[in-house]
């Protein structure tokens, strides 16, 4: 990362803070993925610009807390009135969500609402995203119109720069009401279009956004620079696809670092040519982002479903003391239990005629026991000869398990390995929709890399089972490996770091079938299904169905 | 809460189908719900919740927790007792995610029980959508246990309370609108029966229709007073329209060659049980009714085809095309 391109972020983020600050609710918030240090630390404090009141949320927060309650400290204080207690979302304010990647869909759910009702918040998400995967829910992402990241900043460049533009200082203020966003909406519609934005909120949140800057810098017009600036921050980071890709072959050359085009270019806003908001937006874009198999992962649609962690009903569990929040069931049983022993004593200090006495500390809920949702990470073999039939045949497995999956609770993922690499072709996930669109090619061909199919997959299931599933990882392969972790070919290096991730995988006690799917058994694999504390199913030229079928024993027992 | 004035539904860029299908269950609620799936920011929710301004308004037992027609009907829990009745409008209930199930069927009144010692009921938000209208977003990512006593209370009509020492029932009648984003979650094939009707919506690839819609939104939001009041007459048309398509809806006519089309599409798809033919005759028939005509035609089938019977065909995991071609496929070779 160098210099120029470090500051260009730094000013961005700075600047992201100043517009929203001039229309907090109608651009909804800031989305600011970044790692906890000092360079976060230096860019909240620039949130104070921002004119509401601040609250700090956490992806836990309750019902309660949210839309207030009754106060269970203060019952009894006061005999026959019920003490309530205001919520967070019962003012205008600021709302710093914090670790927002785990925010679980019906919080993100509740804040949507509350962003669309325009009840006066402004939402920041602080995003610590350490695997791509890990982001806010889509659908509170789609309504904040600052994206920005900060984790490529050296903390000097932040220290050393000034933070933002200067804002217009004069008496006569612009309004914003007084500024049309008339001339912004052709061409930044037009934008979004060529970067493949399927959403119409962002058109209309950066049009928005162009018009705030505008009047942060005191023009009662849009012009261009404005739009630049919202093409850069809000478009930018939501985009599906460089904007004409037949184009950008010819353009690679260019060095894709260079700062904005000055602002005090000639143009006006009537004919803002759009060849300098693509390059606007190539500029904000870091090198390789949009790497072809990533183009689902980034912006916009997020893995919402798997995130679903097993807590749904289940069996019931003894009653425990707590507060309501607004999700749990109170077990009046159990709390009229725990409160009649106390009834002689706390009748006599008040002298009270209520017939029961209740504290909060008498509150019992209900708890349930849980079972959690299961991922079948498929690891495909996709190198040699057979690798598109193979390939094609985990998919179609993939694709049965998943019309299946509303009875069983199965989420499926699909990492393929070959040549010298492996990746991750489908996320975990429950749509049968996401899954046809992101099998739709399937690369194949070139050696075998086991191990580091492995270890993706590894990686994976470790993730997945943060997030409270419960995965089993199935290896379809028919050969050995021939390439090691590090890339090189030679059979005896890459079948060791076979091995070795095999015994990673055994050691943390995760469950694994090994499909073979050669004509011939290889005793390789035997060995591996051992190391890795697995089993071995032999299928030569199994078909989808028979893959599924024979994964449903395995599953079920 | 604060209520804000909702977008009109008569402004509402494109999107023909899905606003055909919110009309047609505006027409005849015993269509049985709309399902709306799509991509974000298409105006799902938008429409929805324009929907309220346009359905007539309903007689009801003021103060009554489940919106009864007559004073006979109200609940004895309701514990009401001033029973005048009153016109107000058909309740537009919003079910929002990650809601508990005692907001969702009532449950013991806390506050009550907490504070006077009575045991009272609490009446919850299907008690509120009852004769009105129920709207769950996101309704692929709905709690299990929740869609469970949703699909019992939309089979039954009632709701049954029998918790806490409360035993209570009382009739849960409304019309299920769902939305969602398939690419997030699929959704139970027993809660997708529950819905007549299926429009899938999709984000505009036309320049103007996009720019359009930005406009309009804007227009809406610096002046709510001055674009509702620009918009109102469209919609007090369309609302007109509404009310005179469900007068007219009894007599529209049905030649038996018809009912065997929609037989014969219903075979030809293989769809499930004989609820897709019902709706597809119930919806043809909103459908001439909206357009004034007096007798259901093939055109209409055409129409209605893929909203009614999309949904309710056998998945094949396999197929590359979408359901809605598969129907429409199927309409063009048998009605030509």
């Amino acid at each position: 990362m160098d210099i120029d391109r470090s500051r260009m972020l730094w000013d961005q983020a700075c600047i992201a803070v100043q517009v929203t600050a001039m229309d907090p609710v109608g651009l909804g918030g800031i989305k600011v993925t970044a790692r906890a240090g000092p360079v976060r630390e230096l860019w909240m404090q620039l949130l104070a610009r921002l004119p509401m009141a601040h609250s700090r949320l956490h992806p836990n927060t309750s019902d309660e807390a949210l839309f207030g309650g009754i106060d269970l400290s203060m019952i009894g204080a006061q005999a026959g009135v019920l003490p309530r207690r205001q919520g967070i979302l019962d003012q205008s304010s600021t709302l710093i969500l914090t670790m927002a990647e785990r925010c679980p869909l019906d919080l993100a759910g509740r804040l949507a609402l509350a962003l669309d009702q325009g009840r006066g918040h402004c939402l920041i998400a602080l995003e610590e995203q350490v695997e791509p995967d890990e982001t806010v829910p889509s659908a509170l992402c789609d309504r904040l119109a600052s994206h920005i990241r900060l984790d490529d900043i050296p903390i000097d460049v932040a220290r050393g720069m000034e933070h933002g533009v200067s804002a217009n200082s004069s008496k006569d203020a612009v309004m914003l009401d007084d500024v049309s966003i008339e001339p912004a909406i052709e061409p930044i519609n037009l934008l979004s279009m060529r970067l493949g934005i399927d959403s119409l909120r962002a058109p209309l949140l950066a049009c928005r956004f162009a018009r705030a800057h505008a009047v942060l810098c005191g023009r009662n017009e849009i012009e261009q620079r404005d739009l630049e600036i919202a093409a850069a921050i809000v478009l930018a980071p939501r985009a599906q696809q460089l904007p004409d890709a037949q184009q950008s072959a010819d353009r690679a050359e260019e060095p894709p670092q260079q700062p904005p085009p000055e602002p005090d270019d000639p143009e006006t806003s009537d004919a803002i040519p759009q060849e300098i908001l693509t390059d606007a937006v190539r500029v904000a874009l870091p090198d390789g982002i949009l790497q072809p198999s990533e183009k689902a992962g980034g912006a916009g649609v997020g893995g919402g479903g798997a995130r679903k962690s097993g807590n749904r009903k289940g069996r019931p569990l003894p009653a425990r003391k707590g507060r309501p929040d607004g999700r749990s069931r109170i077990d009046v049983m159990a709390t009229l239990r725990a409160a009649i022993p106390w009834q002689r004593l706390r009748r006599k200090p008040s002298g009270s005629r209520h017939r029961l006495a209740l504290r909060g500390q008498d509150i019992h809920l209900k708890r349930f026991e849980t079972c959690s949702d299961r991922l079948l990470v498929f690891v495909v073999d996709a190198s040699g000869s057979q690798a598109l039939a193979r390939l094609g045949e985990a998919k179609g497995a993939v694709e049965i398990l998943l019309s299946r999956a509303y009875a069983s609770r199965d989420h499926a993922a699909l990492v393929a390995f070959r040549g010298t690499s492996s990746e991750v072709l489908l996320p975990p996930t429950r749509s049968l929709v996401q899954t046809k669109k992101r099998l739709a090619s399937l690369p194949g061909g070139g050696g075998t890399p086991l191990a580091a199919g492995l270890h993706q997959a590894g990686s994976l299931i470790l993730q997945a089972q943060r997030q409270g599933l419960s995965p089993l990882l199935v290896l379809l392969t028919d050969g050995r490996a021939n390439i090691a972790l590090d890339g090189t070919a030679g059979r005896a290096q890459a079948t060791a770091d076979a091995l070795d991730a095999a015994r990673w995988l055994g050691r943390s006690k995760i469950e694994s079938v090994i499909l073979d799917t050669g004509i011939r058994a290889q005793p390789a694999l035997s060995e591996l299904a051992r190391t890795m504390g697995g089993r071995l199913l032999t299928l030569p030229h199994a078909g989808a169905s028979r893959i599924s079928a024979g994964l449903e024993q395995v599953v079920r027992g | 809460m604060m209520t804000r004035p909702q977008f009109p539904f008569s402004a509402i860029v494109g999107q023909d189908q899905m606003k055909t299908a919110i009309i047609l269950t505006a027409i005849d609620p015993s269509l049985g719900g709309v399902l709306v799936f799509g991509d974000r920011g298409t105006g799902k929710s938008t429409a929805v919740r324009a929907l309220a301004a346009l359905l007539p308004p309903i007689k009801a037992v003021s103060g009554c927790p489940v919106n009864s027609e007559s004073p006979d009907d109200v609940p004895a829990w309701a514990e009401l007792t001033d029973k005048t009745v009153i016109s107000r409008p058909t309740p537009v209930v919003d079910l929002p995610l990650g809601v508990t199930e005692d907001r969702v069927t009532g449950a013991l009144d806390i506050e009550r029980a907490l504070t006077q010692g009575e045991k009272a009921f609490q009446p919850g938000l299907l008690a509120q959508a009852n004769r009105g209208y129920l709207y769950i977003d996101e309704i692929n990512l709905l709690e299990d246990h929740v869609v469970d006593l949703l699909l019992d209370v939309a089979q039954s009509g009632e709701n049954v309370v029998e918790r806490e020492g409360l035993s209570i029932r009382h009739p849960a009648r409304f019309v299920l609108i769902g939305s969602g984003n398939p690419e997030e979650g699929e959704l139970r094939p027993q809660l997708l029966d529950r819905f007549g009707i299926s429009v899938e919506v999709r984000t505009p690839t036309d320049i103007d229709e996009r720019v359009d819609v930005i406009q309009r939104r804007d227009a809406f939001e610096r002046n709510p007073k001055a674009f509702l009041g620009k918009w109102r007459k469209a919609d007090a048309a369309l609302c007109d329209q509404i009310l005179t398509a469900r007068a007219h809806l009894g007599a529209v006519k049905t030649r038996k060659a018809i009912l065997k089309d929609c037989a014969a599409v219903c075979l030809a798809l293989g769809a499930d049980g004989l609820r897709g033919e019902l709706t597809l005759l119930r919806a043809g028939r909103a459908l001439a009714a909206f357009g004034g005509q007096g007798s259901l035609e093939r055109d209409h089938l055409r129409q209605v085809a893929p909203m009614a019977l999309a949904h309710r065909l056998r998945r094949d995991p396999l197929d590359e095309a979408g359901s809605f071609v598969r129907v429409t496929r199927t309409v063009t070779e048998i009605l030509g």
